[in-house]
């Protein structure tokens, strides 16, 4: 495997983490977690229920103030590099009652270049509105946040991340809960990202699509339990001992097998 | 509307709708954080702060016994904390356990302590005295061009107006963040924001409209400002900065109606007395969030 050889380097790499640990409480929830991104390519966490997935992602971004660790962003330490990420949380951890239309959560993404008391320009709306159409989502720039379906509001998520036009895009299960149409619409967006040599990590939770959808698996049960394409990662092994156990033999090969 | 008016009503007034839209204006964002009850928190925190003030400077002066109000507030929002994260417990049981305690403190402080010969009461830290701000200074509208009349305003006038102001200030720079921070934290973070800074600078400022607010208007306004306004405005629109406004018109519609029909309402109903119109503006506050639960525009929302 000798294209390995780039993406273990923490200089090259959108997202290095070395020696993670987080703990709420007594009880690590991620322990001693390596994990090296690939640039420009798709790479899913994937983990049973508790496993530290969005947690992984949240130290890594110092949301959570890890017990241990050091995380670099393309070769530089996270705060020099912030303005390059997009994170998209969890659409269940904000309140979607909240007084705001749709294109100001949108708006909300150019916090950077808007600053305290920066005017909200024209180009500013028009860029707010390019994401929004990007996601399919132009029709409901004035709607009130709280009207819209669990896929719309993922999707004003996503279109909030694209205003910040990062380089590496992170994502808390961003097909959970979400319609058909919602999943396909985020998957091409996320596609076309990487086509622009944008790098994606998102924690996913269903194994039949990981396949499909992304280059790279990163395995993690409280321990990482494997990191690499595809092909030579996300094998029934590998998810069997991520899973301990939890699923059946035959779910499994069935999963990770090649369509 | 004379002479009599400017000399009698025109500071109470003022004084009550300053210390009303200064109280719902971080009203707006406590409520979105479900972090209401801290305003009735520090509101009954500061009582101890003003006894042990009274206590160490042997005078009922307006400076000490706001610095003492504000140092136990202060005291209330560092025990809030800790207790929440020690304790691992919800932050409204924190803030219950915090501010009973201090309050009931207070309290006994105040009995033990010799304040009979002053003006230092539990009715008073409630209704506050809002009817004796009285401007005896003026003669008529013309005083308010006049150096000489405007010397003799009651200080919490300009005490509140600054307040306000400041409080206003603060929404206003830190607009962006604190929508960012309210809505979403963690994305917040990750913009770069010193999303701790930003929730303790509104705890602190609503410490600060809270403890002007309670030396003039006592706490009853203070409680019912934080919550009342803002609650009523959220019925009314699906926008915070139309939020805002709205609870800026609810808290100073809230002043003037409580005042005037406490001043006059009892008349009206063949009663000799005045009621109090700290009380009276609370109960009109109280009254227009009913109306709105029943018939404002969104109310499911």
């Amino acid at each position: 495997m000798t294209a390995a050889l780039p993406h273990t380097d923490p200089a090259q790499s959108p997202l290095a983490i070395r020696g993670l640990t987080v703990s709420y409480g007594e009880q690590p929830v991620v322990f001693s977690v390596d994990m090296t991104v690939q640039d420009g390519a798709m790479t899913a966490i994937i983990g049973p229920n508790g496993a530290g997935k969005s947690t992984l992602l949240k130290a890594a971004l110092n949301i959570v103030k890890p017990l241990s660790g050091h995380v670099t962003v393309y070769g530089r330490p996270l705060a020099e590099q912030a303005h390059r990420i997009a994170y998209v949380p969890q659409r269940a951890s904000v309140d979607w009652d909240f007084p705001t239309e749709v294109l100001d959560v949108v708006l909300m993404g150019l916090y950077r270049d808007l600053g305290l008391l920066g005017r909200v320009r024209a180009r500013h709306i028009t860029h707010a509105k390019e994401c929004l159409a990007r996601v399919g989502m132009e029709d409901f720039a004035s709607r009130q946040i709280g009207q819209l379906s669990g896929g719309q509001q993922q999707r004003v998520f996503l279109a909030r991340a694209l205003a910040q036009k990062a380089d590496l895009y992170l994502l808390d299960e961003p097909f959970a809960g979400v319609d058909a149409a919602t999943e396909r619409a985020i998957i091409d967006v996320l596609k076309s990202l990487r086509a622009e040599g944008k790098t994606v990590v998102a924690v996913h939770h269903d194994l039949s699509t990981v396949r499909a959808y992304f280059d790279n698996v990163f395995l993690i049960n409280r321990r990482k339990m494997g990191e690499g394409p595809i092909a030579a990662s996300f094998t029934p092994e590998t998810v069997q001992a991520t899973y301990g156990g939890r699923l059946a033999d035959g779910q499994i090969t069935q999963l990770t097998q090649e369509a | 509307m004379g002479a009599e008016f400017v000399i009698l009503s025109l500071a109470p007034l003022l004084i009550g709708i300053f210390a009303a839209v200064a109280c719902a204006l971080p009203g707006n964002f406590l409520l979105l954080r479900r972090q209401s009850l801290i305003g009735d928190a520090i509101s009954h925190v500061v009582l101890p702060g003003i006894v042990v003030a009274f206590l160490l400077t042997g005078q009922i002066a307006a400076w000490p016994m706001m610095l003492g109000a504000a140092g136990a507030a202060l005291v209330a929002v560092v025990l809030i904390e800790s207790i929440r994260r020690l304790g691992r417990v919800d932050v409204g049981a924190a803030m219950g356990v915090v501010f009973t305690s201090m309050f009931a403190a207070g309290v006994l402080l105040l009995e033990q302590s010799d304040t009979s010969s002053v003006h230092l009461d539990v009715e008073h830290a409630l209704y506050g005295n809002l009817e004796s701000l009285i401007w005896l200074d003026a003669t008529g509208w013309s005083s308010l061009l006049d150096p000489v009349a405007l010397q003799g305003l009651p200080p919490e006038l300009p005490r509140m107006a600054l307040t306000l102001l400041a409080v206003a200030c603060f929404t206003w720079i830190f607009w962006r963040p604190l929508k960012l921070t309210t809505f979403d934290e963690g994305f917040a973070r990750t913009l770069g924001i010193p999303v701790q800074l930003i929730s303790l600078g509104l705890v602190v400022t609503a410490a600060i409209a809270a403890v002007a607010a309670f030396d003039a208007v006592g706490s009853i306004i203070v409680i019912a400002m934080f919550i009342c306004p803002p609650a009523t405005a959220r019925m009314m629109t699906n926008r915070l900065s139309a939020q805002i406004w709205w609870s800026v018109a609810f808290a100073a519609l809230s002043a003037i109606l409580g005042y005037v029909l406490a001043g006059y309402g009892p008349l009206w109903f063949g009663a000799t007395d005045a009621v109090s119109a700290a009380g009276m503006i609370a109960t009109v506050s109280g009254l227009m969030l009913a109306v709105v639960a029943t018939i404002g525009p969104h109310r499911t929302a």
